[in-house]
């Protein structure tokens, strides 16, 4: 069963379809940008296909799906600690599978978890470390500068590595922490996908702002791309007031992954 | 899923009956205590021929309550009505009386908009009180049919260096951030201001926005016999007992007890389920009626819904689900608790009704049905505890014209202006010369309630719907409505409460002229308001004077400048021990974009370099009720003069300019004048500007102090294209509207240039700007 989600941002008021491309987004309860990462995915050219959190047939709620993303909110209102309880949705285990297992060895379905979402992947141990309440204690919102450290990612190669993007940030608990070893490894995999630059906005270990699995084919990221997809709604830039879409290349990013086009 | 057997054992109290209270017509209640008044008691005996059960005595004190049933403004609100015109109705699907009012925005599309007031539970517990204001007016907008879209929250404190400013405002933010977060509903704006007046009893005023299909528009009704009245949501706990008969109703006194447990808890999670829940209910036309659970919680709900509709309901009380099972019947009809909604459903969508809240995990109960017979009448285990016309309980309360008159003081108020001050020797001498103008620019730019108020907005998420294309700091919150087209949105709330204060009727009107000129600089066109009115004790003559000459005032401008009321809320008893709050009617305009990609920055941006900046408008010598009297801690004369003709020609211009691509920044002139209008487009986007004062001072006859700090109404700054400047000035020409070509956008300055004067880079600007906030609050 898929849920419908009436009114603003409906999924049915679709644009051109560019590629062809199902991209999945999971909605669980308190779920918040769900139908702003499927404009993204609309408006770089896919289709966004609504998930929901309780489906039990998750196999084959995916098998029709080219990716898949876990947007950001406040699933189950953060009460118990963020992602903790919406790793343990049936789809999730479906999820789990497609991308490959918990080891990260096996390339799968390309996920990609949006703040909640990149808590949820770490609670799911889908990606290693975890988040805890942002060193300042407060909830921020900012545009933030992030510096793209690998773009070999299914989610990052329209990007270069070392260019820097501008998109909004907006979180609660949005320290990445992981053990030294962990870091060490991440850094030594050229997993860390996405730096903080110029202020560390929630002290994040390493200016940690995004890290991917071994494969690639899943990534976290504590900002949100799909805040940053469309002129006059994204964050301000060179261009003018909330001109900015340098998110837009993240999801541009996997419907060419999915393509199968060569970089 | 309804758990009958919740509720244990019923027989820790004893239940007043109906019929009990027919044969025990002596029995002492404590109608005081629930706040009635005597003749109000005597009224309820009379209407009812017996006296009261203690369950119809609950509901009755909350419901005729000051909060509830607006009994001593009831009378002069009237003119929000009488004052409106055929031609203001055009658009109006919805006005006062509904839970929102709802304006028309074509296509197919409607908008519902409300501001209301949580400021007592904001003082005492502000974390919460704060939360739960924004959950309130929420489900307000939830319950008209429509999907929430955007919050704003106009804020007033005591003295910023108070410490108890510290904590309410810690608390107030982080409770709005924390509940309006977590619904994922984009903070667009709203305002900080800081006055010792406010100390004792901050406002804490929340606007939520709300979008919806006409077909969806819904009404807190009771129709249909046989229909069936469910409750879901969250649970009924103890928690808002009272809150609107003892906390809003009543003035703070130090000598009574703590009211801590009158303040309802939020739940941002349980709501944000609810709307999704309810938005799922309203697409598959689940519900007939629908009413959510605010103050006076179930007693308002059935009251309300039954009054509104044809017949009567039958409500079981006992099939309410509890958090506390020890509840009396009495505190469940007058619970708080939040994240509770009531709808009625027809017996064949009973089914597909419970579905939706299956998949929502929403706890949900059916308590009763819709009758025919003009009662409502609700039972404890089948035995009658209430029985009452609901008319007499949701709209037939008591109405006071209470008596006013001008206060003692207004007299000897107005006649100390800021200049007889100065020239008394009272205020020291005004700026004149180029460095104690630029000295008073940063004071004024780095006092409370100019300075940077990033510290607040930066905790709230602006960008969540992705449809925000305006926020804080510029004037108006902007949100697109239709993705197709473009169309949208804008918002603004402004009130000054020194302008208020000096002269009631003028300052509601530039309230009004204020929040309409911020609406029209975004390139919107007004079309509606929603006003909170915050007051001070209508038991006071003074105060109430104060009350009647700005509902007076706020009505005739409303019908001037064409804009409907379509709701709001009256917020009475805001003062401590004796002293009331300026008066602050805080008003909401609402304006429509054809397309948002149109709307105004209020900033220079660097691509406006070179462009000519003009100011529109005329400048006179209007200091009293100024930020820059408020530096000088004077407060007294007359505030600047209301020119609604003019106010409603320069919003034409500025939405012209705007849908013509004639202006790339544009700027509303209040507070802080010229100065302040000046120094926040240069912070916008740190792009510097330079002016001359000359033609200004020599057109209108104003020295430079006057020039920069003045402010008169009626005025905004725009940046001109050079392409652009003919027609600007072909068009403001023809309507005859004065403008002066100040000066030109210097990207390269990195500065704010005054000739003749100053030279302010906006680095220094900007530190000092930003480091207010941060230093009084961490």
């Amino acid at each position: 069963m898929s849920t419908d989600l009436p009114l603003i941002g409906d999924f049915s008021t679709a644009g051109p379809v560019l590629t062809g491309a199902r991209v999945g987004v999971v909605t669980f309860p308190g779920t918040l940008d769900d139908r702003d990462a499927a404009r993204a995915v609309r408006l770089a050219g896919g289709e966004p296909v609504a998930l929901w959190h309780a489906e039990t047939d998750g196999g084959a709620a995916l098998s029709s799906l080219d990716a898949v993303i876990i947007p950001g909110g406040f699933s189950y209102g953060d009460y118990l600690r963020a992602g903790a309880i919406s790793r343990f949705a049936p789809l999730m285990d479906a999820i789990i599978s497609a991308a490959g297992g918990r080891d990260g060895s096996g390339s799968g379905l390309p996920v990609l978890g949006i703040c909640n979402g990149f808590q949820i992947l770490t609670e799911a141990h889908l990606l290693p470390g975890s988040m805890i309440k942002n060193d300042h204690l407060k909830f921020i919102c900012r545009d933030q500068a992030l510096r793209v450290e690998n773009n070999a990612t299914a989610w990052t190669r329209d990007f270069s590595v070392g260019e820097e993007i501008t998109v909004p940030l907006k979180n609660q608990d949005g320290q990445y922490v992981a053990d030294e070893r962990t870091l060490d490894e991440l850094e030594g995999e050229g997993r860390v996908v996405f730096r903080y630059v110029g202020w560390n906005p929630n002290g994040s270990r390493r200016d940690i702002a995004g890290i991917s699995n071994a494969a690639g084919n899943v990534v976290g990221l504590m900002p949100h791309p799909e805040h940053a997809v469309e002129a006059g709604f994204g964050p301000d830039s060179g261009h003018g007031m909330r001109m900015g879409t340098d998110g837009l290349g993240i999801f541009t990013s996997v419907l060419a992954s999915i393509a199968g086009e060569t970089k | 899923m309804t758990d009958q057997t919740s509720r244990q054992a019923t027989a820790t109290f004893n239940i007043d009956t109906v019929e009990h209270a027919a044969q025990t017509p002596d029995t002492e209640l404590p109608w005081a205590e629930l706040g009635l008044k005597q003749n109000e008691f005597e009224e309820i005996v009379k209407i009812l021929g017996r006296r009261p059960t203690a369950a119809e005595l609950a509901m009755y004190s909350v419901m005729w309550s000051e909060h509830c049933s607006y009994k001593s403004s009831k009378v002069h609100l009237r003119q929000f009505g009488e004052k409106v015109t055929e031609e203001m109705k055009k658009d109006l699907m919805v006005g006062i009386g509904e839970n929102a009012g709802v304006t028309d925005l074509g296509d197919g599309w409607a908008v519902t908009f409300k501001i209301e007031s949580h400021n007592s539970p904001s003082y005492v517990e502000p974390f919460q009180g704060a939360a739960t204001g924004i959950g309130g007016i929420v489900r307000d907008i939830i319950s008209m049919g429509a999907r929430p879209v955007a919050v704003m929250d106009p804020l007033r404190f005591g003295a910023v260096d108070h410490p108890d400013t510290a904590r309410v405002m810690h608390g107030a933010v982080a409770g709005i951030g924390s509940y309006g977060n977590s619904l994922g509903l984009p903070n667009i704006g709203g305002e900080m201001v800081f006055d010792p007046i406010y100390q004792g009893n901050p406002l804490v005023n929340a606007l939520a926005v709300g979008v919806l299909r006409h077909e969806d528009l819904r009404l807190a009704n009771a129709s249909g016999v046989g229909n069936k009245v469910v409750l879901f949501g969250a649970r009924t706990g103890g928690d808002g007992i009272g809150g609107a008969s003892v906390l809003a109703s009543e003035s703070f006194d130090d000598a009574k007890p703590s009211k801590r447990p009158a303040v309802q808890v939020g739940d941002p999670f349980a709501e944000k389920v609810l709307i999704e829940c309810c938005l799922e209910l309203f697409k598959d036309s689940l519900v007939e009626g629908i009413q959510d659970l605010g103050a006076a919680g179930i007693s308002c709900a059935t009251s309300e819904l039954a009054s509104n509709g044809e017949g009567g309901m039958n409500v079981e009380l006992t099939s309410v689900l509890l958090r506390d099972p020890t509840l009396t019947p009495g505190e469940i009809l007058m619970s708080e608790s939040q994240e509770r909604m009531m709808a009625v459903v027809t017996p064949g969508n009973v089914e597909a009704f419970e579905a939706v809240m299956a998949k929502w995990d929403v706890e949900y109960s059916w308590l009763g049905e819709v009758t025919d017979d003009n009662r409502l009448t609700i039972t404890w285990n089948g035995e009658v505890i209430v029985d009452v016309d609901p008319r007499t309980v949701a709209h037939d309360g008591p109405v006071y014209d209470r008596p006013y008159h001008r206060p003692s003081y207004q007299d000897a108020l107005v006649a100390d202006t800021l200049r007889s001050a100065v020239d008394a020797g009272r205020v020291a001498a005004l700026p004149g010369t180029g460095d104690e103008l630029r000295a008073a620019v940063l004071e004024l730019m780095s006092s409370p309630n100019l300075a940077d108020v990033s510290w607040v907005t930066k905790q709230y998420d602006h960008f969540v719907q992705g449809n925000t294309a305006m926020a804080a700091p510029d004037d108006a919150g902007v949100v697109r409505v239709d993705e197709e087209t473009g169309m949208g949105v804008a918002v603004s709330t402004d009130c000054n409460s020194r302008y208020t204060y000096l002269d009631p009727y003028a300052g509601a009107q530039l309230a009004l002229a204020e929040s309409y000129r911020n609406v029209a600089t975004a390139g919107a066109v007004p079309k509606a308001v929603s006003d909170c009115l915050n007051f001070g004790s209508p038991e006071d003559p003074e105060v109430m004077w104060q009350f009647a000459e700005a509902i007076r005032g706020l009505a005739d401008a409303c019908q001037q400048m064409g804009v409907p009321v379509t709701g709001g809320n009256v917020s009475l008893y805001n003062q401590t021990g004796s002293t009331p709050i300026h008066p602050t009617p805080v008003v909401a305009t609402l304006g429509q974009f054809d397309d948002v990609s149109r709307r105004t920055p209020s900033g220079f941006h660097r691509d406006a370099d070179g462009q000519a900046v003009y100011l529109m408008g005329v400048t006179r010598d209007e200091l009293d009720g100024s930020e820059f009297a408020r530096l000088r801690d004077h407060l007294g004369g007359v505030p600047p003069q209301v020119d609604l003709a003019a106010e409603k020609l320069l919003g034409e211009l500025l939405i012209n300019a705007s849908r013509d691509g004639m202006i790339d920044a544009a700027h509303d002139l209040s507070e802080g004048g010229l100065a302040a209008a000046l120094s926040e487009m240069v912070l916008r986007f740190g792009v510097g500007a330079r002016v001359s004062l000359d033609e200004v001072m020599e057109r209108d006859g104003v020295d430079a102090f006057t020039a920069l700090f003045s402010e008169s109404q009626s005025r905004a700054i725009v940046a001109v294209p050079r392409t652009e400047e003919v027609r600007f000035k072909d068009m403001t020409t023809a309507r005859g509207f004065p403008v002066a070509r100040i000066g030109v956008v210097d990207a390269a300055s990195g500065a704010l240039e005054v000739q003749d004067q100053f030279v302010l880079p906006i680095e220094e600007l900007r530190e000092r700007w930003a480091a207010t906030l941060p230093q009084h609050f961490g």
